[in-house]
Order: structure tokens, then C-alpha cells, then sequence
């Protein structure tokens, strides 16, 4: 109990965030269907409502320290010694503040896209950033393992219900690929029960030691159920399908947090259950990623569709991710860690703006587009950002985060730092590509006398603006509260990755600093 | 000579269900509304129920039980009967077979299930099995001017009469092992004289897992079920997928667990076989279906297979978490069904997975609970079939079955493929005809009751959990 640090906060803030949502939900069912502005409204209220009353883990958070804040902890089953208890640390109070964000995103970004059933999309939505952020802060593997479970089923439906013209098949494909993961750590997750004495609580979990021969197979049986959320190569398939099809919050919610659960899930469970596993694993693990890096990259160079090219584009710069955190040390772990968020804020703003002109021409196809800057300035401008900023030009955010994480990975590989590295060219070369068909060149006489954005939307996406420099200009102030934890982890691991460090590094990260 | 009079306390609530049952013929001759039967069967069964408090005890020298286990199999079998009364009233009305009998069978063949709970002794199992049959049988074939209840209700028959057959080939075998029909006394008859690996008694042994096997509707026992399923009055498929079933597993722990605890690795390698097949089949079958009976009839199948896993365990754990499972698996079924029965109005059938499509635009509500359901059947958190599998697999790890469990979640990922094709029907498709609901207040109970025990199971399982592990002790 000496890891814990209980919530002081005048309210449960953990449960606020992932309840408040639901609760919003259930008021929404009681407003008439055909009171469809009341719905949005009140949707909104609950989603800003929910990320003032989460600010708190951001000015409250105690950075010194690794342990668990603002835990909450109550009996729940005794009969399985299950508890409801949820925390957050370093590691984790990012990706819950970017579930609330998002979730606000969401609903303005759907404000006109959404038609049909109304009533429903917004209960979805609000559902599905309850789940996540219950994934997110759960600190005990019975109740992280209901919310990871029960998120699919609003997803399953913003994708099937809202969806493009093929989203059946991507809502099953993805509903089916998610669930085969998940059983299989369900598994792995009664197995531990059993061995650890019949306990589900994650902190004590992880100070026990295991066998290395359960180790090997439990890393497993969690890598299938967080390499397929990531995605990984080779069971990235779903999400390029999963991210086309979805209505523009589904890919949003998709890209800045779903997908992050899965990289979660190997820094809060398979490095510190399984170390010795994970250590033997690493060279696969980054071959994978390096895999994952280059393929999907050129994929990205020959996409015809926006969303698609976005989307892949993704599985790529998740790629970077598992890299940062398989490379197993300070850097790549935190470099990890930073872009995850800042995948969230640029991917899900890349596909804010798809959704922004998808809602006026109906096309997701590149060659409808062209010359689009001198018809929507403003929108120009904004794309140019986080095309910037998704390419990884310094002063954004992305920069920082591919830095690091290419750090980390050449301290743990000097192969697989250069070969990632061809990923980052790769990059610039299709995120520009992109920009340059879309909004130079000849102007496509299909978006002639298109209105540029308007408030709403630049409302919507100012915030990730904001992100997207703060995060690139003053970085420490984020990285600060991952220290503590990500050493803590290290030291699970037993990795000294100080005594790595090539003083070309250390001096690098001096600059950054 | 000196006549005594054996206890009655322990057999109870089945004299007062025996009375309901005759009370309700009766009253049939008399009473020209034939709802105010359903009211009285309900009110009755809550009588029942009361009487069960107080009830444990063993009479007839030994040749009944009423114990926690009993008393939980039989509050499952009240359960059943309360819903499919509820769901029953409008609908047999729709079906033109509003008879007095119905409720009057449907009592019969519960007393049938609550004495086989009971059964301390094989001869007194073979009599509740019987009569539940027997009921059902007639109950399959209730819709008398349509050619499929005939059938299914034939069907049934026969397959039902073999399976008798076997059991009573197996009792008789046993008999002639032992010398006794009692569950206790072949237990100790078999580790005295040192039986264990006898062929005779490994023979009466599948012959008993073949007829209990039979009644779960585990495969390859399965056949009759698709057809029964679809052609018996939807209520009664309703009935018969919860009642005979867990009844059938009432009479599998007890007779597995006792008599035959001491060949227990020679009936597991029996009934694993039995479990992986039903999952694999029902399962996989399900996929193909177009009629929504056939398609929870395969799932009943593999449930059937999910919740002998739990048998397979052999521990208390694993009887605790089958019984768990039954009684989830009763709400989550029970609430399908009465989704389906919702869906029959005079002169639609309502039965066909395509009459579903786009319901959520006309009927937003309704396709929230049957989401619910179909959700539960997968198996998804935060319902009440997450839990039940949950606790299965659980029991089964523990007990060193780490590799089933596998094979079993890896079905339970195909299942969610046609229960969530309903769910994709409901809410992605646009409404090609034009569904009318047959609405009526029991039935809006009756799901009421199944959806909210599915989510408050699915978020609080602890007092269920407990009820389970309570009812074993001193088993």
C-alpha cells in the first residue's frame, strides 16, 4: 500500500471523468429525438463539464514521484478480491486529460457531419470517453479489462451506424480483430490471478516476480491483445479499414486515444509483469516496429484516399511508438510516452480537417482536390500545421517526440535507429506530397466556391494548435511529469540506460532540455 | 404393522407445485379468462417459492434431497416459469392456442425439473426426468394446426424416448454393479470394491453422459434441437432452452460429482470432447442460420458447451461458476425470446434474422435491450454474460484446464459474429417492411426483469457469486 497516494481532491476526480460521461448519456435519453440542437448542447455541457472538473491531474499532479495519485479505492467483488480502484501516474495522466479533450472534439466536430440518429451518436460518443478514460486510470486488471471490453460496443456502433459506405464490413473486421486480443489476455489475465495468490490488483502484480517460462508466454497472450489496438505490423489491417469508414469523431476518437490503449497496455502491463520476457522480446518487438515504420510509410505514398493515407500514416508513427518504448530506455520510453500524445493531437486534428472538407464536398479522394488554398485560407493554414507537425518539423510537438524516440532507439540498436530514421524521410515525403496535391497545384474546379471554416470549427481546432507549439517549444514541463515513473519502470526492467548513453546523446538532450 | 408417514418437509414446495399444477386444470373448467390462469401460476409459484425456505432435509430414506444446490437449480426453474408465463399470455392468444393446459403443463414440467434437483436416488431421477419430458414434449407440439409444432414436438419425442432409453440402460447397469440406485451408496459400493476402470461401469457412465447429454442438448446429442427450437410456440422454446437444461445439469453435477467422484479423470475425458464439440458447433452452425429460433438454438448448444466446462473443473468452484452461468445464461435468454415473441403479431411471423433489420428506427427501445442481450450472449462487459464466462474460465484455469479455456475463447470470438449480425441488422440497415410489435404489459415486465438482471449482474455479480458458493456447502 505504500505505492498509492489516495485522492485528496475535494471530489472522486477519477471517477468524475469517466462517469460524469455516462451520466450524460443517461440524460440524453430522456430528451425527445427531435430536440436535436438540446442534444448537441447537452452533450457538449457534459464533455466541458468533464474536462474542467479533470484539469486538477494536471495542476495537482505531484511530479516528484512515481507512485499512483488521486487513487480511488473501494470493495467492489469480495468474493474474487476484486477492487474498484483507479489511479493515474506519469505514465497515464496525459492519456486521461487527452480522453477528456478529445471528447469535447468529438462532439464539435460532428455537429453538422451527424444526421441520422442523433440521439444515439452523442450517447456513443460520450460512452466510449467514459470507457477509455476508465482504461486509462483502472488499477485493477478486472476492471481495466471491463472497460477495455465495453468501449468496443459504442465503437462497434459510431463506425457501423455513422459510417462510410462500406463501414459494416470495417466495424466487424474491427469488432473481430479487438475481441480475438482481448480473450486471449483474458486468459493471461486469470492465469496471473491464480499464480499471484487470487489478486487482480495491478500494484501488487507487479512487484511479484514470475517464472520466465509463464513470462514468455503471458508477454504473448498480452501482445495479442495490445499489438492489434496499436496497431502493429502485422495485425494493422483493421485500422486503415476502421479509420475510413468511421464518421470523422469515430476516427478522431480512433486515433488520438483508442489506439493508444494498446501502447499503454505494454508500458503498464507486459514491461513491468513480464521484464525478463520483454527484455529477451526487445529485438523482435523492434523489428516490428521498424517494420511497421518504412512499410507503412510507402503505403502512405501510393494512397488515394485522404483518410486512408491518414491512416496509415498512423500504423507508421505508432510504429515509432513501440519502438520508443521496446528500446527500454529513459528517452525512448519518454519519447514514447510524449507522442502518444502528440500523435492524438496532430492525427486526430489531421482527420478533424478531412472531416472538415468532407463535410462540404463528400470526397475523400486526393484528386478531387487541388489549389484549395486560394479558396480556404484559413484552412490552409491550419492543415499546414499539423502537416508540419506530423512530419516532425522542429519547433512542433512531433518533432520532439520522433526525436527522442529515434534516440532511444539508436542507444538500443544503431541499425534500427538509421532504419527508422528512413521512416521520418518517408514521412516528410508523403505528408508534403499530400499538402501539395491538395491544396497547390491546378485548382480542381470541384472546389471552386467552397466557404472556408467557420467558428465552430476553428474553435475546435485552435486547442490543438496551441498543443502542437507548446508541446514543441516547452516540452520539459510535460516530460517532467513522466521522470519519476518511466525510472521506476526502468528499474523494474533493470536496465541502466544511463551507462548507454553516447555523449553525443547526452549533449543532444541537453539541448532539448 | 406400523405405517409411517416419511418427512414431507423436505418435499414441500413440490406437493405445493403438484397442487398449482391440478389447481390449474381445474380451474381451467371454470374459468373462461385464460389470463387470470397466468396470474394464479405466478402467484402460485411465488407460494412455491416461499416454501422452499426451511425445506432442506433428506426423506423417503434417503431417496430425496433438498439442499442448497437443489434449492438453487429450483429457484432458476421458478425464474424460468415466471418469465415464460410473462412472455406467454399475449402470445399464445396471437398463436390461437389459448388453453387452459398450457399453464397447467408448464407447472407439470417444472415439478418434473425440481425433483430431478432433488434426486438422491437414480430411480427417483428417471421419474422428474419423465415428467418434465413427457410435458415438454406436449408443450413443443402445442400449436396443433401448424405442421412444424407437430414436428418438433415428434421430433422431440423420439429422440427424448432414446435417450431415456440409455438412461435407463445406464441405471440398470449400475444397478446391477452395485446393487443399489442410490447416488450415495454407489459412490462408496464403487471405491470399496474397488470398481474404478470396471468397463461395465465406464460403459453405464457414457451412457449416462449420453442422456444427460442429451437433455443440455450438448453435441453430438444435439439433433433434435435446431428443429424443436424452431418449430415448438416461441415461449416454449423460450422455456425449454433455460428449464430442461439446467436440469440437465442439476442431475450431471450431482450424479457426476457423487457417484461417479471416483472415476472422476475417466467422465472428464468424456465430457470435455462433449463441451469442445458443442462450442465448436453451435457456434460455427449459428453462423449460417437465417431463422432467429435455429440461430439460439446453436447458441443454447454452445452454451451448453461453455457451462459443462465448469462441470469439467470438478471442483466446488466449477460447479459454483456452472450454476452461475445458468442463471445468467436464464436472464440473457429469456430477454432474446422475449424480443422474438414481441416481434409476432397476427400474420407475421416476426422469426426471420431479416425481420430485424432496422429496428432501431422504429422501435429505438427495443433494439437497446436485444443490443443488451446479444452483447450478454457474446459475452461483453459490463453484462451479465461477461461475468458467467468469466467465472467458468476462471474455475477451469484454477483447475489446470488453461488450454480449454483457450479453445473456448476463441469460439466465444466467432460467436460475436452472429449475435452481433443482429445487432448490425437492428441498427446499420434500413427497415425493408414494415414492423409492427405486439406490445402488452407482462411482456414489458418480463424484459424489463431480464434486462436489468443482465446489467446488474454484469456490474454487482458479487451477491450471485456468493448465493452459488453458499448453496454448495455441504455438498
Amino acid at each position: 500500500m505504500e505505492q498509492i497516494i489516495l485522492n485528496k481532491l475535494s471530489y472522486p476526480i477519477l471517477s468524475t471523468i469517466i462517469f460524469l460521461p455516462v451520466l450524460g448519456a443517461l440524460v440524453l435519453t430522456l430528451i425527445s429525438r427531435s430536440r436535436e440542437s438540446l442534444i448537441k448542447w447537452t452533450a457538449l455541457i457534459f464533455a466541458v463539464a468533464t474536462f474542467l472538473l479533470s484539469l486538477p491531474l494536471f495542476t495537482e499532479f505531484d511530479k516528484s514521484t512515481y507512485q499512483m495519485q488521486f487513487v480511488e479505492r473501494h470493495n467492489w467483488i469480495p468474493a474474487w478480491n476484486i477492487n474498484y480502484s483507479l489511479g493515474v501516474d506519469g505514465i497515464s495522466v496525459f492519456l486521461v486529460l487527452l480522453t477528456t479533450v478529445s471528447s469535447i472534439l468529438c462532439i464539435l466536430i460532428s455537429w453538422h457531419a451527424i444526421k441520422i440518429k442523433v440521439k444515439e451518436f452523442y450517447m456513443a460518443i460520450l460512452l466510449t470517453c467514459g470507457a477509455i478514460a476508465g482504461v486509462f486510470s483502472s488499477l485493477d486488471f478486472f476492471l481495466f479489462y471491463i472497460f477495455w471490453e465495453t468501449m468496443l460496443i459504442p465503437m462497434y456502433l459510431i463506425i457501423g451506424v455513422w459510417g462510410g459506405p462500406n463501414r459494416i464490413y470495417a466495424t466487424i473486421k474491427f469488432i473481430l480483430y479487438t475481441l480475438v486480443g482481448s480473450v486471449l489476455m483474458l486468459v493471461g489475465i486469470i492465469y496471473l490471478y491464480f499464480y499471484a495468490g487470487r489478486t487482480f490488483d495491478i500494484l501488487e502484480l507487479t512487484t511479484k516476480t514470475y517464472p520466465y517460462n509463464m513470462q514468455f508466454w503471458l508477454f504473448w497472450a498480452f501482445f495479442s491483445a495490445f499489438a492489434v489496438k496499436v496497431p502493429m505490423f502485422p495485425v494493422h489491417t483493421w485500422l486503415p479499414d476502421a479509420h475510413t469508414e468511421a464518421p470523422t469523431a469515430g476516427s478522431v476518437i480512433l486515433a488520438a486515444i483508442l489506439i493508444k490503449m494498446g501502447a499503454y497496455g505494454f508500458l503498464r502491463f507486459s514491461i513491468p509483469l513480464f521484464p525478463e520476457a520483454t527484455k529477451a522480446m526487445v529485438p523482435t518487438m523492434l523489428t516490428l516496429s521498424v517494420i511497421a515504420i518504412i512499410y507503412a510509410g510507402l503505403v502512405c505514398l501510393i494512397q488515394k484516399d485522404l483518410k486512408r493515407l491518414i491512416a496509415y500514416s498512423s500504423v507508421s508513427h505508432m510504429g515509432f511508438i513501440t519502438m520508443g518504448i521496446f528500446a527500454l530506455n529513459s528517452q525512448g520510453i519518454e519519447g514514447g510516452i510524449l507522442q502518444m500524445i502528440n500523435h492524438g493531437v496532430v492525427t486526430g486534428a489531421l482527420f478533424m480537417c478531412v472531416g472538415i472538407i468532407y463535410d462540404r464536398t463528400h470526397s475523400r479522394k486526393i484528386a478531387d482536390y487541388g489549389g484549395l488554398a486560394t479558396h480556404m485560407p484559413t484552412y490552409a493554414a491550419f492543415f499546414m500545421v499539423f502537416t508540419l507537425a506530423a512530419v516532425g518539423l522542429p519547433g512542433t510537438n512531433g518533432f520532439i517526440g520522433e526525436f527522442l524516440t529515434l534516440l532511444g532507439g539508436f542507444t538500443a540498436n544503431k541499425l534500427v535507429g538509421v532504419l527508422a530514421s528512413t521512416g521520418v524521410i518517408i514521412g516528410a515525403g508523403y505528408m508534403l506530397l499530400l499538402y501539395q496535391k491538395v491544396f497547390f497545384m491546378k485548382v480542381n474546379p470541384k472546389v471552386i466556391g467552397l466557404l472556408d471554416m467557420d467558428l465552430r470549427e476553428m474553435v475546435a481546432l485552435t486547442p490543438l494548435v496551441i498543443l502542437v507549439f507548446w508541446i514543441g517549444v516547452y516540452p520539459v514541463q510535460f516530460l517532467d511529469f513522466m521522470h519519476p515513473t518511466v525510472q521506476h519502470l526502468l528499474e523494474r526492467v533493470n536496465v541502466t540506460s544511463v551507462a548507454q548513453e553516447t555523449n553525443i546523446v547526452r549533449v543532444l538532450m541537453e539541448v532539448i532540455r | 404393522m406400523n405405517l409411517q408417514l416419511p418427512d414431507l418437509g423436505p418435499i414441500m414446495p413440490e406437493l405445493y407445485m403438484t397442487i398449482l399444477a391440478l389447481v390449474l386444470l381445474l380451474a381451467d373448467l371454470f374459468l373462461k379468462k385464460k389470463e387470470a390462469l397466468a396470474a394464479l401460476s405466478i402467484v402460485g409459484v411465488g407460494v412455491v417459492a416461499f416454501t422452499l425456505i426451511g425445506s432442506s432435509g433428506v426423506t423417503f430414506g434417503g431417496m430425496f434431497i433438498s439442499d442448497g444446490y437443489s434449492s438453487f437449480f429450483k429457484t432458476i426453474f421458478f425464474i424460468n416459469l415466471i418469465l415464460s408465463v410473462l412472455i406467454s399470455i399475449k402470445y399464445i392468444g396471437i398463436e390461437r392456442v389459448n388453453f387452459g393446459e398450457y399453464y397447467s403443463l408448464i407447472a407439470l414440467s417444472t415439478l418434473g425439473m425440481m425433483i430431478m434437483a432433488s434426486a438422491a436416488d437414480l430411480i427417483v431421477l428417471y421419474l422428474g426426468l419423465e415428467l418434465m419430458a413427457l410435458s415438454t414434449y406436449i408443450l413443443a407440439g402445442f400449436i396443433r394446426h401448424d405442421i412444424k409444432s407437430n414436428e418438433a414436438a415428434l421430433k422431440y419425442f423420439l429422440l427424448g424416448a432414446f435417450s431415456s432409453a440409455f438412461l435407463l440402460y445406464g441405471i440398470s447397469i449400475i444397478y446391477g454393479l452395485t446393487g443399489t440406485t442410490d447416488i450415495k451408496a454407489i459412490a462408496s459400493y464403487i471405491s470399496e470394491k474397488g470398481l474404478v476402470g470396471n468397463p461395465a461401469l465406464t460403459l453405464s457412465m457414457t451412457l449416462f453422459a449420453a442422456a444427460f447429454g442429451f437433455k443440455i442438448a450438448a453435441v453430438p446429442f444435439h439433433m433434435w434441437a435446431p428443429d424443436v427450437y424452431e418449430g415448438a410456440p416461441t415461449s416454449i422454446t423460450a422455456f425449454m432452452s433455460v428449464g430442461p437444461k439446467a436440469a440437465g445439469f442439476a442431475v450431471l453435477g450431482r450424479v457426476f460429482m457423487i457417484a461417479f467422484a471416483t472415476i472422476k479423470p475417466q467422465w472428464i475425458s468424456v465430457l470435455i470432447p462433449l463441451s469442445i464439440l458443442s462450442m465448436a458447433v453451435g457456434n460455427v452452425v449459428a453462423l449460417a442460420q437465417t431463422n432467429i429460433k435455429r440461430m439460439l438454438a446453436y447458441s443454447s448448444i454452445a452454451h451448453a458447451g461453455y457451462a459443462l466446462i465448469g462441470i469439467i473443473a470438478a471442483n466446488t468452484d466449477g460447479l459454483a461458476s456452472m450454476m452461475t452461468y445458468l442463471m445468467i445464461y436464464a436472464f440473457m435468454n429469456m430477454g432474446a425470446f422475449a424480443v422474438i415473441i414481441m416481434l409476432r403479431t397476427e400474420g407475421f411471423k416476426g422469426d426471420s434474422i431479416t425481420d430485424f433489420e432496422g429496428l432501431a428506427k422504429t422501435h429505438p427501445f427495443l433494439s437497446a435491450l436485444m443490443l443488451i442481450f446479444m452483447f450478454s450472449l457474446t459475452g461483453i462487459p459490463p453484462t451479465a454474460g461477461f461475468i458467467g464466462k468469466l467465472y467458468v474460465f476462471m474455475s477451469a484455469i484454477n483447475a489446470g484446464y488453461t488450454w480449454l479455456v483457450l479453445v473456448a475463447v476463441v469460439f466465444s470470438v466467432i460467436s460475436a459474429y452472429f449475435y452481433l449480425r443482429i445487432v448490425m441488422y437492428m441498427y446499420m440497415r434500413e427497415p425493408k417492411v414494415e414492423v409492427v410489435t405486439s406490445q402488452s404489459g407482462t411482456l414489458g415486465v418480463a424484459l424489463g426483469v431480464a434486462a436489468v438482471m443482465v446489467l446488474a449482474i454484469g456490474v454487482y455479480p458479487s451477491c450471485l457469486i456468493k448465493l452459488a458458493r453458499a448453496a454448495l456447502t455441504g455438498f
